[in-house]
């Protein structure tokens, strides 16, 4: 299963929904599906896509929020799963491409290429809607599940470690950021 | 304990004050009386998180939706976050009000908080991070309004840091 796929599958219902993702192949592959004002791509700072998208999660609690996680950046922050799980907000859903490995950076294998699991990890953390897809169509229905469940769910999606040729895209950072807060904040009515 | 309870009240009033409605923290022994401030407060957000760097990313979304948020840590969770305040917030120019108790400067009695203690204002200072010190229960209120307004305004981090005259008591 490739992660291009996996967009490519939910990318009509990510259209309605607050979309944080992390740096690197996921952002350059949901840019090249199109690029929406809703979509936020955290081009640094690993780990940190799941906080941005409770503490979003938080404020507009009648929104979906959907993170798209990899393997590398939630292993520098597993205690996230914890604090999500502490507060449950009904409205996230945390997807997790697991590649095994660190793509970006050459591919250097990561631990969930040794037998870490994930979801397994974020079950344990106090998420019981958790689970390990392996294709598209058990990616297709967990997400649809997730979609519907009014519950906070972690899908660990099982894809295989490629990606795009180039990471850089013609969106500049500032300008995705401003567009997208003034998206989320014309929802609130802020 | 003799963490102040009278100031922390000033502090929590003054958060208040600036329409502050969401806190990330990690419990330190001079936060204890704002977190359960916090904690016991209807109108306001208590997200409690494992590693201070998280609240970076809790204030971002925050902030991305257009409400107000604060970050209560220790000079330890300040050093702890400090990728996530390069490479989120001021890579995207994101306001963090960053209240920061300054464990281990002069008078700390715990061996462990010292280091922290001697680099805590230099660091600030090399991540160009405008910081003031929160020391005297009459200037706390003006002092974190305008530190909130200079985040907003600026949108970029700055620092209060809560020092020992105002925070214990002995």
């Amino acid at each position: 299963m490739q992660r291009l796929e996996c967009l490519r599958a939910i990318y009509k219902d990510l259209e309605s929904c607050i979309v944080v993702t992390i740096m690197g192949a996921v952002a350059a592959e949901l840019q090249s599906l199109g690029h929406r004002p809703n979509f936020f791509y955290l081009q640094h700072a690993m780990g940190l896509a799941s906080s941005t998208g409770l503490g979003l999660a938080l404020c507009v609690p009648n929104q979906k929020v959907i993170v798209i996680d990899g393997d590398g950046s939630l292993l520098m922050n597993l205690g996230t799963l914890s604090t999500l799980a502490r507060y449950r907000p009904p409205n996230l859903i945390e997807v997790v491409f697991d590649n095994e490995s660190l793509l970006s950076v050459g591919g250097f294998p990561t631990a969930t290429s040794t037998g870490t699991d994930l979801a397994e990890i974020s079950r344990a953390s106090g998420i019981p809607r958790s689970s390990t897809v392996r294709t598209i169509a058990e990616f297709s229905a967990a997400f649809a599940d997730a979609m519907r469940a009014a519950e906070l769910s972690a899908i660990v999606a099982k894809v295989e470690a490629v990606g795009p040729t180039r990471y850089v895209t013609d969106l500049a950072l500032l300008e995705n950021r401003f567009q997208f807060s003034r998206y989320v904040r014309g929802l609130r009515g802020a | 304990m003799p963490v102040s309870i009278t100031n922390s009240k000033v502090i929590y009033q003054a958060l208040k004050a600036c329409d502050i409605r969401i806190v990330s923290a990690l419990p330190e022994t001079w936060l204890v009386h704002l977190i359960r401030m916090a904690e016991e407060d209807p109108e306001m957000k208590l997200v409690r998180l494992a590693k201070e760097e998280e609240g970076v990313g809790i204030s971002a979304g925050a902030h991305l939706a257009g409400v107000k948020s604060a970050m209560l840590m220790q000079n330890h969770g300040f050093l702890a976050s400090i990728n996530g305040i390069v490479s989120f917030a001021q890579l995207y120019k994101i306001p963090l009000l960053m209240l920061i108790s300054h464990r281990g400067s002069h008078g700390e009695r715990d061996p462990w908080q010292t280091e922290g203690g001697r680099v805590t204002e230099s660091v600030l200072r090399a991540l160009n991070i405008p910081v003031e010190r929160l020391d005297n229960p009459a200037t706390v209120a003006r002092k974190i309004q305008w530190a909130q307004h200079l985040a907003e305004s600026s949108l970029h981090p700055v620092a209060l840091l809560l020092m020992r005259e105002l925070m214990w008591e002995e």
